[in-house]
């Protein structure tokens, strides 16, 4: 897979893949610069800023400040859904469906571009009076140094009703979408988070981290969580509304899904607010399971946990039977999952219902807790890309810190399995003698669908067509190839239908013409078929 | 209502774009890249560039999209971005073997004022182009023009760099630029000029490159795309023919001062007029006759038109695009007793007002058009607010007007993320005008079945 690169680059790329072995502890080097060239994955900063983590809130507007590219490719792209349950949609602000942009051109690269920045946001609040607008930097904006916090903190005291707040999410910063949700982190953290005083009614108060709703995945989860009677406060940021994380200071618990793009808000509110944080997993019908029944162990009321195992035993009923349905087309076979940062985890559940090996993965801006669980946290070295990224410094809020837990209930539940503040990471849970590959190129990924040809291949939309021109079926695991939910118990069932239908397709066996097999195999009885040329082109 | 905070009311804006008619210029220049045979596009920025430009390319044509980026980090945006670009030179031709690289800038390295011809120069000095390899570059900041703008600054950089020059006896051939049109387009474009016995040189041309076939094997650098023996001769040919001035004017301009080969703009040849036009000049100026199978397709067009007018007639219709399709296409629709009465492009140029003014000032004097900044598609709702439309016709985004309002609604130009068949069945010359018509009816008469009462259910329509 390597000789084919530069010396250099084999080095650097070397680090990056490990063959998995269980019993041992391995280092997987990931965070780290791409390779100018190589055709990665990845995508940048405001990419997973604006894009990833803010994308799914309806009621703050998203004004893009530069030129109008960036706002225009995160305009709808990413299939965040959105609802008020109980509320029509005409009653509901929704500016989901907009893209606001401040359109730079070559003069505000020139002179700047604050007054029209400024211009922007007063015109965005006279056309719709948001209760909240997130201005977001692109590369450009950095460069020339706009003060897009100082613009933005002006309009907020001009306004008096809006919440104006910007993110420096330049697209150069980092070394990925990872720097992106970092930024966004820090800022809901600092301007939106424990704004509001009332307390939100309900029992079992939690926020759910790390969730995007894409495909409708939080509506899922949302229901179950409702049917076991467990009151979700605040969902970042899939299906979110600004209200919603301004008071989610009061839930008791925060139970993370994707652990990279989140986990600092996470950290943060409890140091703040004293709110304990696990990690639960709703991809996979035995992780939905074993999510809901940590939710009720941290709890520990007897009526919660009964009705979770209720719930848990109603829903199974029809997610064995679409199971065993599926089984017969999926048994046996073989996964690849390279993507995001939780995902190519998460997913590995699902196949494995599915009686599938997953026997690569990686992800594409996950850091190496991600892969070798956060006990490695404090060997990760900071480099000058990480430096970059603002930590904020975080202190108890002594007014407003409410211990959840006293040491002696704490130390009780970890004894009895339930872990806080723990993500084991990737590489625990896949098998031995399994590959494990960082930021995957697309040419390491030529070579792995050439040398162990997997039944279906797991990424995003850059890599769907190329790998299924190889006569891979591609399932896109960002968009769900706009299928899904594929969360919890209805979306397990979802998955193991779709996953069937891919592995059982017949058209990859129509790939090639009966006259061309023919001539395939007379060929190759007489002497080996040559290697096709580019040169064909000319004759052709 | 999914745009329901859009209002009747139009107020000035004087900075703020809503549902922008537009993108930036990067992603035209891959587009243009990847209609040269053996060609890497390679963006200079970060890469997030590369990552959307690649995702909406990918999720337009349903093909792969393979490009490189210079994967800016935040030292060398302070440092500038030479070294990450003579990296990517020699990670690119060591791994994929490109005959050629196409770089193009970004709003990024714009600023910070790389320069890609001084970079470029400096890694032939350095050995790091491989022997027999080529690298073509073109400027084209994201804060400047549009796509259109980033399609056409490639297009000129492929005339400008490649072709050969000092050539006094031209050959027959014309070299045709035709602008940010489907793979589909640039085949029928093809066929219709080797219908006429004419040679031609087509670039940029992606054909056989994004709608190439399934075969097993992921062909990295498809069959199709204009090569670089083309280009070099396209200083040769006798002609070119600008199709579209947004998109291919400046090719034309970029050949006429190195090779001195003259060029003409044309409109792009959707619709009656625009391909009467470009075929007679073509006839005209090789001498070859547009053969009577061509004739036959014109006058099958014009059968079906007079077959169903009165489908047709006086329907208002919304447009939102890039100038050179907005144009052919208003002035296509007035001959289908249509009436194009909205139309916006994010793209600027000044000559778009005069150009439309003078095709549907007559003929739909109550017709509202704009382009550049801020005319985009939030003003064009605003308009369809004050007073509806029978048909929209643009981009994918459209399809949250249509719903909201209730209009029906075709999908033409780019992007298409929600449909097939835009890359496998053209909308220029006749046979393209036959499939617009076709899709206009469509759209219009399931509409009048799904809206008529049930005793005014028709059979036969």
């Amino acid at each position: 897979m390597l000789e084919k690169y530069p010396a250099k680059v084999a080095r650097k790329r070397q680090k990056a893949i490990v063959i998995n072995d269980k019993t041992a502890s391995q280092e997987i080097q990931a965070n780290v610069r791409t390779v100018p060239g190589i055709i990665t994955q990845r995508g940048c900063t405001y990419a997973g800023c604006k894009g990833v983590v803010l994308g799914p809130t309806r009621d703050i507007i998203n004004l893009t400040h530069g030129p109008i590219g960036c706002g225009f490719y995160s305009w709808l792209t990413r299939r965040n859904q959105t609802t008020v349950q109980g509320q029509t949609p005409e009653n509901q602000e929704n500016f989901m469906t907009y893209c606001f942009s401040t359109d730079m051109q070559d003069s505000n690269i020139v002179f700047g571009g604050e007054k029209k920045l400024r211009q922007s946001i007063e015109e965005a609040y006279a056309l719709v009076h948001p209760k909240a607008i997130g201005v977001f930097a692109t590369c450009p904006v950095g460069l020339i140094g706009d003060d897009i916090h100082q613009v933005s903190k002006e309009c907020t005291e001009k306004f008096g009703d809006c919440n104006v707040f910007a993110f420096s999410c330049e697209g150069y910063k980092g070394v990925s979408q990872s720097a992106g949700h970092h930024i966004a982190n820090n800022q809901l953290f600092k301007h939106v988070i424990g704004t509001r005083e009332d307390a939100p009614e309900g029992k079992y108060k939690i926020n759910l981290l790390g969730e995007y709703n894409i495909g409708g995945d939080a509506f899922v989860i949302e229901d179950i969580l409702a049917k076991c009677g467990i009151t979700l406060i605040a969902s970042f940021s899939g299906n979110s509304a600004y209200n919603k994380f301004a008071h989610s200071h009061h839930a008791d618990l925060n139970a993370i899904m994707c652990h990279r793009s989140i986990n600092y808000v996470a950290e943060m509110m409890e140091t703040k607010y004293g709110i304990p944080w696990i990690k639960v997993n709703f991809i996979g019908a035995e992780s939905s399971a074993k999510s809901l029944r940590k939710i009720a162990q941290y709890f520990g009321d007897a009526e919660l946990i009964d009705r979770v195992e209720k719930v848990i035993a109603e829903e199974m009923i029809p997610v064995e039977e679409a199971r065993k349905a599926a089984l017969p087309k999926t048994e046996g076979k073989s996964a690849m999952l390279f993507v995001g940062g939780s995902r190519a985890h998460h997913y590995q559940d699902l196949f494995t219902e599915l009686g599938m090996k997953s026997i690569a993965a990686g992800y594409e801006f996950g850091h190496r807790d991600d892969y070798e669980g956060r006990e490695i946290i404090p060997s990760i070295k900071i480099d000058a890309d990480s430096r970059n990224i603002e930590e904020l410094t975080v202190t108890k809020d002594e007014e407003r810190f409410r211990s959840r837990l006293s040491d002696e209930q704490k130390a009780k539940l970890e004894k009895a399995g339930l872990k806080f503040k723990d993500y084991e990471g990737l590489m625990t849970d896949m098998e031995s003698e399994t590959l494990v590959i960082d930021d995957l190129s697309h040419y390491e990924m030529e070579v792995l669908i050439k040398e162990y040809k997997p039944d279906i291949f797991c990424a995003g939309i850059k890599e769907k067509y190329a790998v299924q021109k190889m006569g891979v079926p591609l399932k896109q695991l960002h968009s769900y190839d706009y299928g899904g939910p594929y969360a919890g118990f209805e979306g397990a069932i979802n998955f193991y239908k779709d996953i069937a239908k891919m592995t059982s397709s017949k058209i990859w066996g129509l790939i090639g013409a009966p006259w061309e097999k023919e001539k395939t195999l007379s060929a190759s009885v007489v002497h080996d078929t040559k290697p096709v040329k580019k040169e064909e082109k000319e004759s052709a | 209502m999914l745009l329901k905070h859009t209002t009747a009311d139009v107020a000035d804006r004087k900075a703020l774009t809503i549902n922008p008619a537009k993108t930036c210029q990067p992603i035209g220049a891959m587009y243009a890249a990847l209609g040269i045979h053996g060609c890497m596009p390679h963006s200079h920025g970060s890469q997030g560039c590369c990552a959307y430009h690649r995702s909406a390319l990918t999720r337009h044509y349903k093909e792969p999209v393979m490009a490189g980026t210079s994967s800016f980090t935040e030292g060398a945006s302070v440092f500038g971005g030479q070294a990450n670009l003579l990296a990517a030179f020699n990670n690119i031709f060591s791994i994929y073997d490109p005959d050629v690289v196409a770089v193009h800038s970004t709003c990024l390295s714009e600023t910070i004022g790389d320069d890609l011809a001084q970079i470029t120069q400096k890694a032939i000095d350095e050995g790091k182009i491989p022997e027999g390899k080529t690298v073509i570059y073109a400027s084209t900041p994201s804060y400047v023009g549009s796509h259109v703008t980033g399609f056409s600054n490639m297009c000129a950089a492929m005339a400008e760099q490649m072709a050969v020059e000092g050539v006094e006896v031209k050959s027959p051939t014309i070299n045709v630029v035709p602008g940010w049109v489907e793979p589909a387009d640039m085949r029928e474009i093809k066929r219709l000029l080797k219908a006429m016995k004419v040679t031609s040189i087509m670039f940029p041309d992606t054909s056989d490159v994004l709608d190439a076939p399934m075969t097993g094997k992921h062909q990295f650098y498809p069959r199709g795309g204009v090569t670089l023996n083309e280009l070099r001769d396209s200083g040769k040919s006798r002609k070119t023919y600008c199709l579209g001035s947004w998109a291919s004017a400046a090719a034309g301009e970029a050949l006429w001062k190195k090779s001195r080969v003259p060029f003409e703009e044309m409109s792009l040849p959707i619709g009656i007029k625009a391909t009467d036009r470009f075929l007679a000049a073509v006839s005209k100026e090789t001498s070859c006759p547009v053969p009577q199978s061509i004739t036959d397709e014109r006058g099958r067009l014009v059968d079906m038109v007079a077959d169903m007018q009165n489908y047709l007639s006086g329907k208002r219709v919304a447009l939102w695009g890039d100038p050179d399709q907005l144009l052919s296409l208003a002035e296509f629709l007035i001959d289908l007793d249509m009436k194009p009465v909205y139309m916006v492009s994010g793209t600027p140029g000044k000559a778009f007002m005069a150009k439309m003014e003078a095709i549907v000032g007559e003929a739909v004097p109550e017709a509202k058009y704009k382009n550049g900044e801020r005319a985009d598609m939030f003003l064009m709702h605003q308009w369809i607010k004050e007073e509806g439309v029978d048909l929209l016709i643009g981009n994918t985004y459209g399809k949250y007007i249509s719903r909201d309002e209730d209009i029906p609604f075709i999908r033409a130009g780019f992007p298409i993320y929600d449909r097939a068949g835009h890359s496998y069945f053209p909308t220029v010359g006749y046979a393209g005008g036959l499939r617009l018509v076709e899709k206009i009816l469509d759209a219009l008469m399931d509409r009048q079945d799904r809206d008529s009462t049930e005793e005014k259910f028709e059979l036969v329509m």
